[in-house]
C-alpha cells in the first residue's frame, strides 16, 4: 500500500518525528507495517487520498525547489510542511494534519518508542514497582 | 437465514444494556429477546493495555472516525458493551438547568434524576478513595484551588481499580462497571440472548435485516453465536440503541428520513481538545485512574468544562500540534506531563448532523460555531493558567501559533486570547460524548421520538441511546443514557399486551 510512495513518506516521518531519522531497516518496516494495518481497515478513497497528498507534497518541492521532497534539506522539508500546515485551504490543512497523523501513529505506535519516550503504563497499575 | 424474537435490540452499550437488563425479566414468561452488538465480545486476557491493538479492537474505525470535513476525530466504542468499554467511568446525574432546557413534554428531570441515581447505585458509583488519585490529578486539583476556581470530583463506577490508567483502551482488570460487566451478563443470565459480530444493515416492517461478520484470523475477541451470513429476524418490537450516529444513520436506510425530517438534527458532541504541560520532576500520570476532577463552573458563562485526563503515546502525539523538534521534546517528557481534557459545550446547529452516503454509511456533518471556537479557546486559556498555578515549567498551547508557553511569559496567554490561531483541520479536535440525531420532542415536526423513546408514528420501534438528547447534556452523558433508556423498557413492559 505504501510502495509507490515510500521514499515521500519516509521523509516526511523524519521531518515530523526527527528521531526518525535514526531507525534502521527494520524498524522502518515495523513503522510501516503499523500504518499499512491501520489504512487496510479504512475506506478506499481515504487510502487514495493519502497517496494523492504525498505526490503532491512531492510535486509542490518539484516546481518550487526542482527536487523532490525526499532530497530537500531537513530546513526546506520542514518549511513545506508548515506551509501545508497552515495552508488558506482547509482540505490541504486537513491532508497534512492526516499524514502527520499516519506518522506519529507508525512511530508512537512501536513498542520500543513507547518505552524511549519513558511511558511505561502497565495492566497491574500501582502495584508495580515505580 | 431466518430467526424471530419478540423484541430485539439493537447495540448494547450504555443504552441497549440497559434495555436489555431491564427487560429482561420479560424472559421468564417466554418472552424472547436478543441484543444485536456490531462489535466483538473480548475475553478478559484480551484487554492488553496496548494502544493501537486495543484502539483496533474496540473502537470503531479504530478510533478513528472523522467527521465529513475532517476537522475533527469521533471516539464511538463498537464491542460488547458499546462505549462503556472504553469510557473512564465517570458518572454525573444530569444537570437540572439542561432537563428544563430541553423542555419535553412527560420528561421531568425529577424522573430522570431517580432513574440515574439507581443505576449509580447499581454500577457502584462513589469517589475515589485519596490515596488511589494520582498527581496528574491532584496537580489539577491544586491549581485550581490556588486560583479559587469550584474544582469538584468524579464520582465513578469503579469496582477494584488496580490505576492501571488504561480505561479507555478497556479496562483490563475488569473495573469498570459499565454494561459490559454489569447489565448485559445479569441479562443473559436472565435469558437475553446477545449476538455479536452482528452488523444491522436496515429495519422494514417488524424485520431487523442483519449480517453476521465471520471473526477474522488476527482479530480479537470471541467468534458470534451465529453463523456468518446474511439474516432476516422478525421481531414484534424494535429498540434501536446504536448510538448517537448509527441509530440515526440506520432510520435513514431503513426508509424513514421523509417521515421524519428531524432525523440526523441536532447533532451535538462536546468538542474537545487535549492540553499538555510539562513539570521540572516526574509526576504519577499513567498510573492511578485518569479522571478524578472536574471544573463546571463555567460551562454557562465562557462554554466549557475541564476534565483531568492521561491519554497515550500516540493520542497525545496527535493531540499535539505541530510537530518536528519542539512536539518530540514534549512526547520525550512523557513522565513530566500533566494533561487537562477542554470540552466545548456546543449547542445544538442546523448544519451539524447526521446523514449517510450513497452506500448507507453515516456522514457527519459538523461545523464550529463562534461559540464552541471560544469555549475552546477560553478553555485552553484556563488550562494553561491551572497548569502553571500548579506549578507546570511549560505547557503545549495548541490554539497559539507558537504552542510552547514557558512559565516565565505568561503575560503571552493574554494576547494568545485576543488573537488565537484556531485554524480546522490543523487544530487537533476530537470528541466522544456525541449526542442527538434522534431527538425527542412533541411531534415529527420537531422530533423523531416522544418522550419515551417512541419513534413518531410507528408504534413498534423505539430508540434508547443518547440520540434521544434534544442539546448538549454538557456533561458525562452515560448515566442519563441509561435513565432515559430506563423509560423505554418501562414503556414497552406497560405495552407488552399490545406490543408483543
Amino acid at each position: 500500500m505504501l510502495s509507490p510512495v515510500r521514499p515521500i513518506f519516509r521523509a516526511v516521518v523524519s521531518t515530523v518525528v526527527p528521531e526518525a531519522s535514526n531507525l534502521d531497516d527494520q524498524s522502518w518496516r515495523e513503522l510501516e507495517t503499523l500504518v499499512e494495518a491501520a489504512l487496510r481497515d479504512r475506506p478506499p478513497a481515504l487510502r487514495r487520498q493519502f497517496r494523492l497528498f504525498l505526490r503532491l507534497v512531492q510535486w509542490l518541492c518539484v516546481f518550487r525547489y526542482g527536487r523532490g521532497f525526499a532530497s530537500l534539506s531537513p530546513d526546506k522539508r520542514t518549511r513545506v510542511l508548515l506551509y501545508l500546515q497552515d495552508h488558506r485551504i482547509e482540505l490541504i490543512r486537513c491532508g497534512f494534519w492526516g499524514v502527520r497523523t499516519l506518522a506519529f501513529l507508525g512511530y508512537y505506535g512501536k513498542p520500543e518508542t513507547v518505552q524511549a519516550i519513558g511511558y511505561t503504563a502497565d495492566v497491574r497499575g500501582w502495584q508495580v514497582p515505580r | 437465514m431466518r430467526r424471530s424474537y419478540d423484541i430485539v435490540i439493537i447495540g448494547s452499550g450504555a443504552g441497549g444494556g440497559t434495555v436489555a437488563q431491564e427487560l429482561s425479566p420479560l424472559c421468564r414468561e417466554g418472552v424472547r429477546i436478543a441484543v444485536l452488538e456490531k462489535g466483538p465480545k473480548l475475553r478478559d486476557e484480551e484487554f492488553t493495555g496496548r494502544e493501537l491493538e486495543m484502539a483496533q479492537a474496540l473502537y470503531e474505525d479504530g478510533g478513528g472516525f472523522l467527521t465529513a470535513e475532517r476537522t475533527m476525530t469521533l471516539a464511538l466504542g463498537c464491542a460488547y458493551g458499546g462505549s462503556t468499554s472504553v469510557y473512564t467511568g465517570t458518572s454525573l446525574l444530569p444537570p437540572q438547568r439542561i432537563l428544563k432546557r430541553w423542555n419535553v413534554p412527560e420528561l421531568s428531570f425529577e424522573d430522570v434524576e431517580q432513574r440515574a441515581r439507581k443505576f449509580a447505585v447499581e454500577n457502584n458509583v462513589h469517589f475515589l478513595e485519596s490515596g488511589l488519585i494520582n498527581e496528574n490529578n491532584r496537580l489539577f486539583f491544586e491549581g485550581c484551588r490556588r486560583l479559587n476556581y469550584q474544582v469538584q470530583q468524579f464520582p465513578v463506577n469503579l469496582k477494584g481499580c488496580a490505576g492501571s490508567s488504561l480505561c479507555n483502551l478497556g479496562c483490563p482488570n475488569q473495573a469498570k462497571q459499565g454494561t459490559d460487566r454489569v447489565q448485559l451478563p445479569r441479562a443473559e443470565r436472565n435469558g437475553v440472548e446477545v449476538v455479536t459480530r452482528c452488523e444491522v444493515l436496515r429495519i422494514s416492517e417488524k424485520t431487523i435485516f442483519a449480517r453476521v461478520h465471520a471473526k477474522q484470523a488476527a482479530a480479537k475477541g470471541e467468534p458470534s453465536s451465529w453463523e456468518p451470513g446474511e439474516y432476516q429476524i422478525d421481531a414484534k418490537a424494535i429498540v434501536v440503541c446504536a448510538g448517537a450516529i448509527h441509530s440515526p444513520a440506520l432510520l435513514m436506510r431503513s426508509g424513514w428520513a421523509k417521515k421524519l425530517p428531524k432525523l440526523g438534527h441536532g447533532f451535538t458532541c462536546h468538542p474537545a481538545i487535549i492540553m499538555v504541560a510539562e513539570h521540572n520532576r516526574a509526576i504519577t500520570n499513567f498510573v492511578g485512574h485518569p479522571k478524578s476532577f472536574y471544573l463546571d463552573q463555567f460551562a454557562e458563562s465562557e462554554r466549557f468544562l475541564l476534565e483531568t485526563c492521561m491519554y497515550f503515546p500516540f493520542t497525545t502525539a496527535k493531540a499535539l500540534a505541530g510537530f518536528g523538534e519542539e512536539h518530540s521534546r514534549f512526547m520525550r517528557a512523557f513522565s513530566r506531563l500533566q494533561m487537562i481534557l477542554v470540552l466545548a459545550c456546543d449547542k445544538v446547529d442546523a448544519h451539524n448532523r447526521v446523514n449517510i452516503d450513497r452506500a448507507g454509511r453515516p456522514v457527519v456533518h459538523y461545523r464550529f460555531t463562534p461559540e464552541v471556537v471560544s469555549g475552546l479557546v477560553q478553555g485552553a486559556i484556563t488550562s494553561a493558567k491551572i497548569f502553571f498555578a500548579a506549578g507546570a515549567v511549560r505547557v503545549h498551547l495548541p490554539i497559539a501559533s507558537c504552542p510552547t508557553v514557558e512559565s516565565a511569559e505568561t503575560e503571552r496567554l493574554n494576547q494568545i486570547a485576543q488573537q488565537p490561531d484556531f485554524k480546522t483541520g490543523k487544530l487537533p479536535i476530537s470528541a466522544a460524548h456525541l449526542q442527538g440525531g434522534c431527538a425527542m420532542g412533541r411531534g415529527p415536526a420537531d422530533s423523531v421520538t416522544d418522550a419515551h423513546g417512541r419513534v413518531h408514528g410507528i408504534p413498534w420501534l423505539f430508540v434508547a441511546d443518547a440520540s434521544l438528547f434534544p442539546d448538549s447534556l454538557e456533561i458525562n452523558p452515560y448515566l442519563t443514557i441509561m435513565a432515559l433508556a430506563d423509560r423505554v423498557a418501562e414503556t414497552i413492559r406497560k405495552d407488552a399486551r399490545t406490543l408483543l
